[in-house]
């Protein structure tokens, strides 16, 4: 379980000795149960990755907590294996010298060190993501949007996490390629047994995969919504930002 | 050692590869290679021409040119590569350190090495050969005191900007240790700047120890350098120009087989560059150039 309290976070224009910074989350409280699917709507700028990356640990807030079970997020071995993420850009988000299987085998090697190559357990997670095993040998740059994606949700899954954190992964997809990459997050939710932060400032996407969505604009949670209720949205910013969507 | 079968199939590394090798080889085992002692004089020789037994001919004093320039290695190549090595390793921690944990240690280090670069390099250099003595020792510890700072420069800037990546985010995510991150994920993307900033460094400072020599601060007189030789060859130059051809040639092929290696590790490394193996060779000079001409500056 996830637990965000009163979570600010601010950067500083400017340089280092700048007095000025810019608050970009502020007041941020939500809870996040195990196997739920939440999403992270907002607009372009409104924070959502910034969040994410708090929620990784990967970053600390300057208030507040983040907490897995408890413990804080920025305490690695706290969430070694547990959490997982898809991030925004699929361009830099594999290493451009590893080939594929060395890309999946990276969060392998987490729980043995010399894991060997195993080459069966390489082979599934491709299947899984729906490509074979010829893209074993592929760099990044010779895969596509779509495919490079894939790989990228087939490493997240790779240690079998609890929660997997996706920034934006299906905006950049086209129409098609979105449907088809979410129904195999949803296929995967079943088959693992986990749950997703799926950010994304696409709401049919959202409200395609989440079971709760939590509305953000300029740092603040703006409402929380079970998806199944997102017509009867009580804020007029949630309010507008339905509107069109159905237009 | 994925990195070396290309290495082989490019015939121009390949040639570059043995010829720094030799170079080394020959450096190392000067005294048994050698077929004549260094400093032996024979007035009597004086700018003879190459025979069977003296190969590449005899200088002003009628020593060995060949014997010379094979000792002249120790000097020239091998210690300048340690002076290069230990620059460029504490260059490379600093760069990465800064690069990778940025705010306030990043900013402390960078103003460091900004007060370092502050100090023309030549300048430095005679303020340490004056308080440690004259030698070559003194003048490859100035090198390396003066030189890690531009490393460090140009390490944290291509650092800095792998370490922004979503796979280093990954790998956060995932629990991996910094020291993990940095030695699987960030030395070989910074490998190819490394590289092509050591190289460019080299050819400077083989021409920056000849300098010095010249001045008669570094090796002395009688001891043999590449570019001390040149040095002496000068003064016969319009007399006997094929004097300075011997060492001239050396330096040239020595300091191009280094360039040409660098760059074809840059090929080696980057499977994108592996598709297109003629057309990114412009590319990594034009950079090396760009760095070359940013220390020189
Ligand atoms: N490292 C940083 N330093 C300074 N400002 C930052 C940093 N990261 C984010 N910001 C600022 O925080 C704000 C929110 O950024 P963030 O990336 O979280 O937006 P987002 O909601 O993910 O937008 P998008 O939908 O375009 O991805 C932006 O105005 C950005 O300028
Ligand atoms: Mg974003």
């Amino acid at each position: 379980m996830l637990t965000v309290e009163r979570v600010e976070k601010s950067y500083r224009t400017g340089g280092l000795f700048a007095r000025r910074r810019k608050q970009v989350l502020s007041g941020i409280s939500f809870e996040w149960k195990a196997g739920e699917c939440l999403g992270i709507i907002g607009e372009s700028g409104s924070g959502k990755s910034t969040l994410g990356r708090l929620l990784l640990g990967i970053e600390r807030p300057d208030r507040g907590s983040v907490r897995w079970e408890g413990r804080p997020a920025d305490e690695r071995r706290a969430r070694r294996g547990s959490v997982s993420a898809v991030f925004q850009d699929y361009t830099s988000s594999i290493h451009p010298f590893f080939t594929v299987e060395k890309a999946l085998m990276e969060p392998l090697t987490l729980r043995n060190k010399r894991a060997a190559i195993d080459s069966r357990r390489i082979d599934r997670l491709l299947e899984q993501v729906g490509l074979d095993s010829s893209y074993r040998n592929k760099y990044p740059h010779e895969l596509s949007g779509g495919e490079a994606q894939r790989v990228c949700i087939a490493r997240a899954v790779a240690t079998e996490p609890r929660c997997i954190l996706l920034d934006e992964a299906v905006s950049s997809l086209d129409g098609s390629v979105q449907v088809q990459v979410l129904d195999l997050l949803r296929s995967l939710k079943t088959a693992y047994d986990m749950g997703y932060i799926f950010i994304t400032h696409d709401i049919q996407a959202a409200a395609y995969l989440c079971d709760r969505v939590m509305i953000v604009r300029d740092g603040r949670i703006e409402e929380t919504v079970d998806v199944d209720r997102l017509r009867d949205v009580q804020s007029p910013y949630a309010k507008k930002l339905l509107d069109m969507v159905m237009a | 050692m994925r990195w070396l079968r290309p290495i082989g199939q490019d015939k121009l590394a390949a040639l570059s590869l043995f010829l720094i090798s030799t170079t080394l080889f020959a450096g190392l085992f000067a005294p048994f290679l050698a077929p004549h002692a260094p400093d032996e004089v024979h007035m009597e020789l004086r700018f003879a021409a190459p025979s069977w037994e003296y190969w590449l001919g005899n200088d002003q004093l009628g020593r060995c040119v060949l014997s010379r320039l094979l000792y002249g290695i120790r000097p020239s190549v091998l210690w300048v590569g340690v002076a290069l090595a230990l620059s460029a390793g504490i260059g490379t921690i600093v760069g990465f350190v800064a690069g990778y944990f940025r705010g306030a240690t990043d900013a402390v280090l960078m103003r460091i090495c900004d007060g370092m670069l502050s100090f023309p390099g030549y300048v430095l250099t005679l303020a340490v050969i004056g308080i440690l003595g004259v030698g070559l020792e003194n003048i490859l510890i100035a090198f390396a005191l003066m030189k890690w700072a531009w490393f460090a420069r140009v390490i944290r800037t291509s650092v800095r900007q792998y370490a922004d990546s979503d796979y280093v985010r990954f790998a956060k995510t995932l629990g991996f240790g910094d020291v993990r991150i940095m030695a699987r994920h960030l030395v070989p993307a910074a490998l190819p700047d490394m590289a092509v900033a050591a190289s460019s460094t080299f050819g400077s400072m083989i021409l920056q120890i000849s300098g010095f020599s010249f001045l008669g601060l570094g090796i002395q007189a009688p001891h043999a350098e590449w570019g001390m030789m040149l040095n002496e060859a000068r003064t016969v130059m319009f007399s006997k120009p094929e004097l300075m051809l011997a060492p001239g040639i050396a330096i040239i092929l020595v300091v191009s087989a280094v360039n040409y290696l660098s760059d074809s590790l840059q090929l080696a490394l980057d499977p994108r560059l592996a598709t297109s193996r003629r057309a990114p060779h412009s590319r990594t000079v034009a950079e090396s150039a760009k760095l070359q001409g940013s220390e020189v500056a």
